[in-house]
């Protein structure tokens, strides 16, 4: 019996005593495409400071939203990585949720580039024609109605492009690339063809030419080294971590380079962002130093180490903005989320 | 003489054999395929993940003043700066602070290279620059790099930085779970048996129960990751991510599979021993105690630690109890997050770096070596218990 006493007093000590470690650690939801950002920043925290790292968890953004839009306990998430801004309906969830309080923190760029097999000559696309290679109805010939994707070949599309067949390896429709590349490319190439009346086109065709990739990129990598007639897209460190094997495709005469994607004449770029509930600031320990840890030059400036892995810094006087309403905590309110940024109107 | 031959002479003989022969050959290449298959699996796995097991490691001159522990990175040129890894500079100012003889000395220190060096002397594709591919030579010819055993590997958590990245607390994290569903699923599933196989009456309720049972052990575990979430979590507020949560819902999951197999090995029993036992005047539960399961116990273990090894590779249940993380410190307590080694796996699978491409085939060379030597103490304890009829 006294084993058994004490067994049971020092599993209840445990308990008691994980309680309260419990609360101390920051807890990081959102973005798979943020994720490898966010705990390179947590891991250094964790290493340079006395507070435990935070955990990160990849749950993707619209996830991301849910979790830390579902209650203000110190329990709950602090911060939720995103790969495009928080959408008002979110906002909404959050503010009747208890979360009132939100700082928006954009941390900078990333790129969606389409790559193909280093082998191949090099490729120079207009997003007009990656967007008839890839939609599920195109115009027809006199450009007045909407017909069933006849295109097999590129060459089929335009005679100068090579004479190959189409085939693209893209993200899955839960992916946070796919949305962006959904948005950027073909939402915004179908405004150039009168026949879509003005809608925003983004059905992709499903007879072979587009074929679904997994969420790992590395998969899609291999695919493209393997298969010199693929062609396909994915965040941007893919890219610049595999030039041995392949090599991205200029999209309207501009090449997916760092510079260009940060100085935005890249055409598929996206901004990416991190958002803090304030009033954990004193309920998580950790939670200020944790942000203003990850605004520093050290992280997102033009030498930042995350430049390293992957991620697009903000021009020189945008990552002084983004300071400055870091060190305010300025706080969101809806017109801003209505108009996608996190800087005070 | 002849005649008498004649009489055994059967025509469809030779048939017979032939058709027994081609049987015979078809079951052997199924299994030759499958070993075929497995080579190749774990051919590609080792040669992969060899490397891992060494990392690069540079001597470097070091002076320990205030300057490297206000700011670590400033006290290396830019050249030490392109092969050093951050990880290794970063954690300068707390080797002073654990060490104060350190202070004013200037030290000869093997430094941890980065991942790109690292690469090169691998001969993997790599993104040094000549003028440091250059200095690399150079070092390598003068025997200030030198490749050592990567203990990282096994004392650190997982990293950002590729060449700081280890399985560590993956392991831990792996254990506490494991330890979790081994004390829920265990006796809660052992029992159950009993109950269902020595006492429960046979009726259509019984019958009902034992037919959900097996349609149990057959459901896609990702259910039970929803369950989990469902209940423990949401229900129950058992902390996110942690090898609580992990654990028990890896152990709803193994519970099917632990009562199925403790009730075959139940069964397997002769009647005659508990009949023995009534002849004898014994009630059921000194029969159950004395007798059936210490014979039972053989094959009840087998069956659980097999349960066991399935739940300790399974992932997709813990993605939805969020334990798909970026965890680096190891738990120390069953609440505190942790991750998992297949979910380690899985994480570094997906990361654009090249070196985690080596640290994740020697994950799966670990999760292969722990899972095997489960399946040995299996094994070892069927062979050691087992009672001949």
């Amino acid at each position: 019996m006294s084993k058994f006493k004490k067994v049971a007093g020092i599993a209840l000590a445990t308990t008691v005593f994980a309680g309260s470690a419990f609360a101390d650690q920051i807890r990081i939801v959102g973005s798979s495409t943020v994720y490898p950002f966010t705990s390179y920043v947590a891991e250094e925290f964790g290493a340079t400071t006395g507070y435990s790292t935070p955990v990160v968890e990849s749950t993707g953004s619209g996830g991301g939203m849910k979790i830390f839009c579902a209650d203000d306990s110190k329990e709950s998430p602090s911060f939720t990585n995103a790969s495009r801004p928080m959408k008002v309906s979110e906002f909404k969830t959050c503010q009747s949720n208890g979360v009132k309080d939100i700082v928006g923190f954009k941390v900078g760029f990333d790129g969606i580039s389409i790559a193909q097999s280093k082998d191949n000559e090099p490729l120079n696309l207009k997003i007009e024609q990656v967007f008839l290679a890839l939609a599920q109805e195109v115009p027809s010939e006199d450009g007045k109605s909407l017909i069933k994707n006849p295109y097999k070949k590129w060459s089929d599309i335009d005679k100068t492009l090579p004479n190959k067949e189409i085939r693209i390896i893209g993200a899955p429709t839960t992916s946070g690339t796919r949305d962006a590349f959904d948005e950027m490319v073909m939402e915004k190439a179908s405004e150039s063809f009168p026949a879509y009346g003005g809608e925003d086109y983004k059905k992709v065709r499903t007879d072979g030419h587009f074929i679904p990739g997994g969420e790992n990129d590395n998969l899609i990598v291999a695919k493209l080294a393997q298969d010199k007639n693929a062609m396909g897209y994915f965040g941007y460190s893919f890219l610049e971590e595999n030039h041995d094997k392949i090599e991205g495709v200029k999209l309207d005469g501009v090449a997916p380079t760092k510079e260009n994607i940060a100085d935005g004449s890249y055409p598929v770029s996206r901004s990416l962002f991190v958002y803090m509930k304030a009033a954990h600031e004193g309920k998580v320990k950790g939670v200020g130093e944790f942000i203003d840890l990850f605004a520093s030059d050290m992280m997102i400036g033009q030498k930042g180490v995350l430049k390293n892995i992957g991620l697009i810094p903000m021009p020189q006087d945008e990552l002084k903005k983004v300071q400055k309403s870091i060190k305010n905590r300025n706080k969101l309110n809806l017109e801003m989320v209505k108009n996608g940024v996190v800087l005070p109107l | 003489m002849e005649k008498n031959d004649d009489y055994f002479y059967i025509p469809q003989l030779k048939k017979r054999n032939r058709n027994g022969k081609i049987f015979k050959w078809v079951c052997a290449s199924a299994l030759i395929s499958a070993l075929f298959f497995l080579f190749i699996f774990l051919f590609d796995m080792v040669r992969q993940g060899y490397p891992a097991f060494t990392q690069a490691y540079i001597e470097t001159e070091v002076t320990f003043n205030e300057d490297l522990k206000s700011n670590p990175y400033s006290a290396f040129d830019s050249d030490s700066f392109s092969i050093i890894s951050r990880a290794w500079m970063r954690g300068l100012p707390r080797m002073m602070d654990e060490d104060p003889s350190l202070k004013g000395t200037e030290q000869k220190i093997w430094a941890l290279a980065n991942a790109e060096v690292d690469q090169y002397i691998k001969g993997h594709p790599h993104k040094l620059r000549d003028r440091e591919q250059k200095i690399v030579d150079r070092m390598l010819e003068e025997g200030s790099i030198e490749s050592k055993f990567n203990v990282i590997f096994f004392l650190t958590g997982d990293s950002k930085i590729p060449e700081n990245a280890g399985f560590y607390s993956a392991i831990i994290g792996s254990l506490l779970t494991l330890l979790v569903t081994m004390t829920i699923a265990v006796p809660i599933g052992i029992m159950t048996a009993i109950y269902l196989e020595e006492f429960a009456p046979d009726n259509k309720f019984t019958q009902f129960i034992e037919i959900n049972i097996n349609n149990l052990a057959a459901i896609p575990s990702i259910l039970f990751g929803l369950l989990g979430l469902a209940i423990f979590i949401i229900f129950f507020g058992v902390p996110r991510s942690s090898p609580l949560v992990g654990g028990m819902t890896l152990a709803l999951m193994s519970l099917p599979i632990i009562i199925v197999s403790s009730k075959a090995a139940l069964k397997s029993v002769p009647a005659t021993i508990r009949q023995a036992g009534f002849g004898l005047g014994l009630t059921r539960w000194q029969i159950v105690r004395d007798h059936v399961l210490p014979l039972s116990l053989p094959g009840m273990l087998t069956g659980s630690i097999i349960a066991l090894a399935q739940a300790i590779g399974e992932t997709a249940p813990l993605i939805i109890v969020g334990m798909i993380a970026f965890v680096p410190d190891a738990a120390t307590n069953i609440l505190e997050p942790a991750t998992v080694m297949p979910a380690q796996i899985y994480t570094w699978s997906g990361m654009p770096e090249r070196m985690y491409i080596e640290k994740t085939a020697a994950g799966i060379l670990v999760l292969l070596t722990i899972l095997l030597s489960m399946n040995g103490v299996a094994i070892y304890l069927r062979k050691k218990f087992h009672t001949k009829w």
